[in-house]
């Protein structure tokens, strides 16, 4: 556990001097500029669209944060030999992925907690400008707590694909590693189709494959409830558990095949 | 029990794109290193020293033999905690700087934070890092890296600590600092295991070596008891040596070469020692200034042995 965290620490010491925090905080500040401009096309009476937008930049800011710092977790230390020193330490190999994963995850949480206060901060401006917390035309007041569950499931969402680019970077190029994860990204959040291919193709062999394909690769639909929670629509805490778990355990079985395949692996 | 055994070790890399073949970088190599010894491990460029040392180190895995180290097989975490490796050409984190690159491989050790403290400096003083301790590593110099490399193998006050090359990118100074390490490290009884492809690093430290050329160990023993570099002449320097004592004793003498006014280097017969010469010189009033066994060099050694080398 020392180890993991110790490793921890330093991945997002590296991420933080990599300057990406900054680069968060310039994002944020367009995020408002460009609130404020959309506030002003839509006089303040649309706040749904703002709420929508916010969650989206959350989640594209993230998925390329947890690609393109995910693939380079690993496969950077041994390109620059970094790892020869740091494995010849009394950490074993499987350590040394968790605690990049952890770093990792870190590293996204305060990005994303930044991201949210920038984000809380735009929807209390536009209610300070409608000069209402809570206008008769919205569904849901401007700083609606609930938006915190998309906000929760954007980050379970991200630690997917951190573990997706953190697999794929234990045995692959970094370029391949970064398509094979975007590719995983876009499919999971059409996978449920392939769960009732039959509909579409009448051919056992492809239905199998497909359902095959369906328990294998990430369901990320299912953890996407920015429209529910814009909407105020109901989304059950047993839900939001359930999906959880799910992810959970998708993580927990990426990260073992990364170790076992790390821990295979010669260095050259 | 030993410091470093290994029986055998043998490793295969697999070359060519379309259709791998298996390249053996490594044959056959048994090995055995004794407690407290300063071994140097010797062998031209290409030999397959790095690949032993990550084998060692378990960077790599062997394509068969075994290694062990301390008595337990290599990799072993509690092994590791007791020994210390410097890579060739080493290389660390841009972003950190020489401090905190050692204070993160002593948290890893498991040092508290006060410990830590103590060695990272202590250490940065022994390696001759200064006050550019706080400059993040990537704007160091190759023998500045080297130095780190260094302080962060021997970290853990090592029972064994191994060096790949460790005085390459080094000025003559560095290399003197670092020479002067590795005996501190040898009276401290740790034992140090060392690849050079120079043989005056090795004939100033070593109590034993391995010469290794194309992934064979050729020789290996105490420099002086390797066939090829024992004992071939002498060499003298005298002054004050006169023009007529000169050409009295020019038939005991291989070659002679003036060096200065009335001061000259003697090429000696290794038969019949120095001995007799010398004090025959001495008491015609020459002074003497050095004398020196020759041997023949480590890298003619290596043409002639990679020379009988049958293709593979
Ligand atoms: N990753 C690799 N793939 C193929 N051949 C390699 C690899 N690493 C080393 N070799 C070959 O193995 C031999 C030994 O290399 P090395 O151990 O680095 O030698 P040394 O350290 O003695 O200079 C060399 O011929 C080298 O070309
Ligand atoms: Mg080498």
């Amino acid at each position: 556990m020392r180890v993991i965290r110790h490793i921890a620490v330093n991945v997002f010491k590296e991420s933080v001097r990599d300057k990406v925090l900054y680069n968060l905080v310039l994002f944020a500040i367009l995020l408002m500029a460009a609130s404020y401009l959309l506030s002003q096309l839509t006089a303040g009476q649309d706040i749904k669209i703002i709420k929508d937008l916010g969650l989206a930049a959350m989640q594209l800011f993230g998925l390329f944060m947890a690609v393109f710092i995910g693939i380079g977790l690993v496969s950077k230390e041994v390109e620059r030999r970094s790892i020869y020193s740091l494995l010849s330490k009394p950490i074993r190999r499987q350590e040394f992925v968790i605690g990049k994963y952890v770093g990792l995850v870190l590293t996204l949480a305060v990005n994303l907690a930044i991201m949210t206060v920038a984000y809380y901060a735009v929807l209390g401006y536009m209610a300070w400008m409608a000069g209402s917390w809570f206008k008769p035309g919205w569904e849901a007041p401007a700083m609606d707590p609930a938006l915190l569950k998309a906000v929760a499931m954007i980050m379970l969402q991200l630690m997917v694909i951190t573990a997706v680019a953190l697999f794929f970077s234990t045995f692959s190029s970094p370029m391949l590693s970064a398509g094979l994860t975007f590719g995983f990204y876009i499919v999971g959040h059409f996978n449920a189709d392939l769960k009732h291919f039959e509909a579409i193709i009448d051919s056992r062999p492809v239905v199998y494959l497909a359902r095959a394909l369906y328990y294998l690769l990430p369901n990320l639909a299912p953890l996407d409830v920015k429209a529910q929670v814009v909407h105020a629509l109901p989304v059950p805490a047993a839900y939001l558990l359930l999906n959880t778990a799910y992810a959970f355990v998708y993580i927990a079985a990426l990260l073992t095949a990364s170790s076992f395949i790390f821990l295979r692996r010669d260095f050259k | 029990m030993l410091a470093i055994q290994t029986t055998d070790l043998s490793k295969d890399f697999p070359v060519g794109f379309w259709r791998p073949r298996p390249y053996r970088a490594l044959d056959k190599l048994t090995l055995e290193v004794e407690q407290g010894e300063t071994f140097g491990f010797l062998g031209p460029n290409g030999a397959g020293k790095t690949t032993t040392l990550k084998l060692l180190m378990q960077l790599l895995y062997p394509t068969s033999g075994r290694a062990e180290i301390l008595g337990r097989p290599v990799g072993d975490v509690g092994v590791k905690r007791r020994i210390g490796y410097l890579p060739e050409s080493p290389y660390f984190y841009d972003y950190l700087t020489a401090e905190e690159l050692l204070s993160y491989f002593a948290s890893l050790v498991g040092y508290g934070a006060a410990e830590r403290r103590r060695r990272v400096s202590a250490l940065l003083d022994e390696v001759g890092i200064g006050s550019e301790r706080r400059l993040q590593l990537r704007k160091f110099s190759k023998g500045m890296l080297q130095r780190v490399g260094i302080a962060q193998a021997i970290l853990n006050d090592p029972e064994v600590v191994f060096l790949d090359e460790p005085m390459s990118g080094l000025d003559p100074l560095g290399r003197r600092e670092v020479r002067n390490l590795i005996l501190s490290l040898r009276d401290r009884g740790c034992t140090v295991f060392f690849s050079s492809h120079v043989l005056a690093d090795a004939e100033a430290l070593c109590s034993r070596v391995a010469i290794l050329a194309s992934g064979r160990l050729i020789a290996s023993g105490k420099i002086t008891d390797i066939h090829a570099f024992q004992v071939r002449g002498w060499e003298l320097i005298v002054a004050h040596l006169s023009g007529e004592s000169l050409e009295r004793h020019r038939a005991r003498m291989r070659k002679v070469t003036a060096i200065a006014d009335r001061q000259y280097a003697l090429e000696l017969p290794l038969e019949p020692g120095p001995d007799g010469l010398l004090r025959d010189l001495i008491g015609e009033g020459a002074h003497l200034v050095s004398l020196n066994p020759t041997r023949e060099s480590l890298e003619d050694f290596f043409i002639q042995q990679v020379g009988q080398q049958e293709p593979r």
